[in-house]
């Protein structure tokens, strides 16, 4: 935006303000705009409070222990959301532990380095990723990728892990592709073209002259992503890890299929597992009663996690500009 | 909202007398292929359309117990006082069953036998290996690998899993004081597996592991199934005539409600995890002309509907148990008092 836009726009503004039509127009105009802000408000306030009303009866029979307990038992009617929860957080940041370094080396060659013609073949693609429905990813997770990570990886290290080392602990398991690891790979590739694409547009917003500035005292590519365009836009980049991040908790159909579904605690990377969001998909259609409210409870909490990952993220974003 | 529009559709249809019905059901998923199948040929036939929505057995008594629904569907039958309760009456329409899975190398389809006990341990962890002297002792000539068994389950709720846990109490007492019998039960061990392609899937995927899915299931995918010891002490395999049997000897004049698990009968070609899925519908009707026009939808399908329900792996009902229930509907009445369908 440069400097005659504002002005320009400024001026047509007070010739529509001096104007009877603007007189009534902006009135209606302002409050279109309150209400539609204050709808959004009250959809999250009213979501907030009828999670709470329904999970009430599970929150009130078993207090704290629902997030503590690990057992999660539809025929006694005892819920504990233990092994889930630590299951969504897990998999959410193991995925993107993976998908933040490629998301930004695909960002960085997009905008840096790629030569202009394989530029759009590539932005392309990775549109068409952001573009395919979770279901599928999970059909191939579970028919296609499951089984050959199951071959090549999983089988290889759990056997080659000495017994009573920290490697066996972490890669105990069935080698059969389902797991925590695995749905935590595929969120990375469900994950990655939102951030690749978010990451993109906002390196691009990078003035030329300051990257120009950079190469022309003599920095290096890499010197010039990490000290002079990665900072600029920091502020944009953690919102959109955010949203990967975002996107990642609350993924559904595609972890279901491939996590294992076990409500247990995790005790490693190849342990099945469960999220908060794949135990709602698998037992709300038949649940009732305590079962139907821990589950609404469930979702209370992972809409408090997905509060609190924003509110850190808010958090950390302050902290750097003020030092 | 649905509620009204339900009615209204309702209403449309008996403003007009000659106005083809419009019905509408909603319940178990099971069974809702030979539903959809016998909808659309019965349509081809009265013109009278029927619309039926797999949302689960829980979902299917619930809508219609709210009444937004004609009819509901549910593979896990409600108990006479349940029914009493709710104003319901249930009738079974088609019979499935369960079959244990496996993936074991060198194993053929029907070769290992299990019993109720044995599935028990394997699914509570207590037997973790392949050659276990209790799988070994009713396996003699079978080379059975020292391999660990991988338990596969349902992830989701199902009348699948219901079946399978009802049958696995019913046989062994640490199941009934243990996991227990429901849509879904807190597994001691194994994975879970989404649908009955999710267990198929990894089953298939994992040597050494057993897991439970339907029959037709098991019998379009040709899984290595097992065979099963049933009352009468025969080793069955799991056929279409296995499961009618089953239905056949089953003593549906004495249980009150039609509730009936079908599971370990006394029948000697009994297969024994079989399981009826069910129709739900209002004692008293609010219209004699719906209550008329679902029953004779499901007369129909009686009538007609083997052929489809054979062709889609599902076993029909047999005869005697269709006559009974035909008698049964007698004790549907409309507004009226008088049977809205004879």
């Amino acid at each position: 935006m440069s400097t005659t836009d504002v002005s320009s726009s400024g001026s047509a503004d007070v010739a529509r303000r001096t104007s009877p039509r603007g007189k009534t127009f902006d009135p209606i105009f302002e409050g279109l705009c309150f209400a539609a802000a204050t709808a959004l408000l009250a959809t999250l306030g009213g979501v907030l409070i009828s999670l709470f009303i329904g999970g009430w009866p599970a929150l009130k029979t078993f207090g704290f222990g629902f997030l503590t307990g690990v057992t999660w038992d539809p025929v006694k009617d005892v819920y504990g959301a233990a092994g889930p929860i630590v299951g969504t957080l897990i998999t959410a940041a193991v995925a993107l532990l993976i998908s933040l370094p490629i998301a930004g080396g695909v960002a960085f060659f997009l905008v840096e380095l790629c030569p202009q013609s394989l530029r759009r073949t590539i932005g392309t693609a990775v549109e068409l990723l952001a573009g395919i429905p979770s279901i599928v990813y999970g059909m191939w997770g579970l028919f296609v990728f499951a089984p050959f990570f199951a071959r090549t990886v999983e089988a290889p290290l759990i056997t080659s892990a000495a017994p009573g080392s920290f490697a066996e602990k972490l890669f105990s398991g069935i080698p059969n592709g389902s797991g925590i690891l695995v749905a935590s790979i595929i969120l990375a590739i469900m994950i990655l073209p939102f951030m690749a694409a978010t990451l993109r547009e906002l390196l691009m917003t990078v003035p030329p002259q300051v990257r120009e500035s950079a190469y022309g005292l003599g920095a290096t590519t890499g010197e010039v992503v990490m000290k002079v365009t990665l900072p600029y836009v920091s502020r944009g980049a953690v919102g959109a890890v955010m949203l990967g991040l975002g996107r990642a908790l609350g993924e559904t159909m595609a972890v279901t299929f491939i996590i294992g579904n076990s409500h247990d605690f995790p005790h490693g990377l190849f342990d099945a597992g469960s999220t908060i969001a794949s135990t709602i998909a698998n037992e709300f259609n038949e649940a009732s009663g305590l079962q139907a409210s821990a589950l609404i409870a469930l979702g209370l909490v992972l809409f408090l996690i997905t509060f609190i990952v924003l509110t850190l993220a808010r958090l950390m974003l302050r902290q750097p500009a003020r030092a | 909202m649905l509620k009204t529009i339900v009615g209204a559709i309702c209403g449309a249809a008996m403003a007009g007398a000659s106005v083809a019905a419009s019905l509408s059901g909603a319940g178990a998923t099971f069974p809702a292929p030979v539903y959809a199948k016998w909808a659309e040929s019965y349509r081809a036939q009265t013109g009278n359309t029927l619309n039926y929505q797999a949302i689960g057995s829980g979902g299917g008594i619930k809508q219609i117990n709210a009444n937004t629904v004609d009819f509901g569907a549910s593979d896990k039958p409600l108990k006479a006082d349940d029914l009493a309760q709710s104003g319901l009456m249930q009738f079974p329409m088609v019979i499935g069953g369960v079959v244990p899975v496996m993936n074991l190398p060198g194993v053929r389809p029907g070769q290992l036998k299990v019993s109720g006990p044995v599935l028990s341990d394997i699914y509570r962890g207590v037997i973790k290996r392949w050659n276990a002297p209790a799988i070994a002792a009713i396996n003699p000539g079978v080379a059975l690998p020292n391999m660990p068994i991988t338990v596969v389950h349902r992830s989701d709720g199902s009348g699948t899993t219901f079946l399978f846990t009802s049958y696995l109490a019913l046989k062994a007492p640490h199941w009934a004081s243990g996991p227990g019998a429901s849509d879904s039960v807190n597994w001691p061990v194994g994975i879970g597996g989404k649908g009955n392609d999710g267990v198929a899937a990894f089953v298939k995927q994992t040597p050494g592991s057993i897991g439970y899915v339907e029959y037709a299931y098991a019998k379009q995918n040709r899984m290595t199934y097992a065979a099963l010891q049933n009352k009468a002490g025969r080793w069955v395999e799991p056929t279409a005539a296995a499961f009618s049997a089953a239905a056949a000897g089953a003593k549906w004049q004495s249980a009150p409600g039609f509730y009936l698990l079908l599971l370990d009968q006394a029948a000697p070609d009994a297969w024994p995890i079989t399981g009826a899925t069910f129709i739900l519908v209002h004692t008293k009707q609010a219209s004699s002309a719906t209550g008329h026009d679902v029953l004779a939808f499901f007369d129909w399908s009686y009538k007609n509907g083997n052929a489809a329900a054979e062709a889609l792996d599902y076993v029909p009902m047999p005869e005697p148990v269709k006559a009974l229930v035909r008698r049964a509907w007698l004790k549907i009445v409309g507004p009226d008092g008088k049977p809205v369908y004879r």
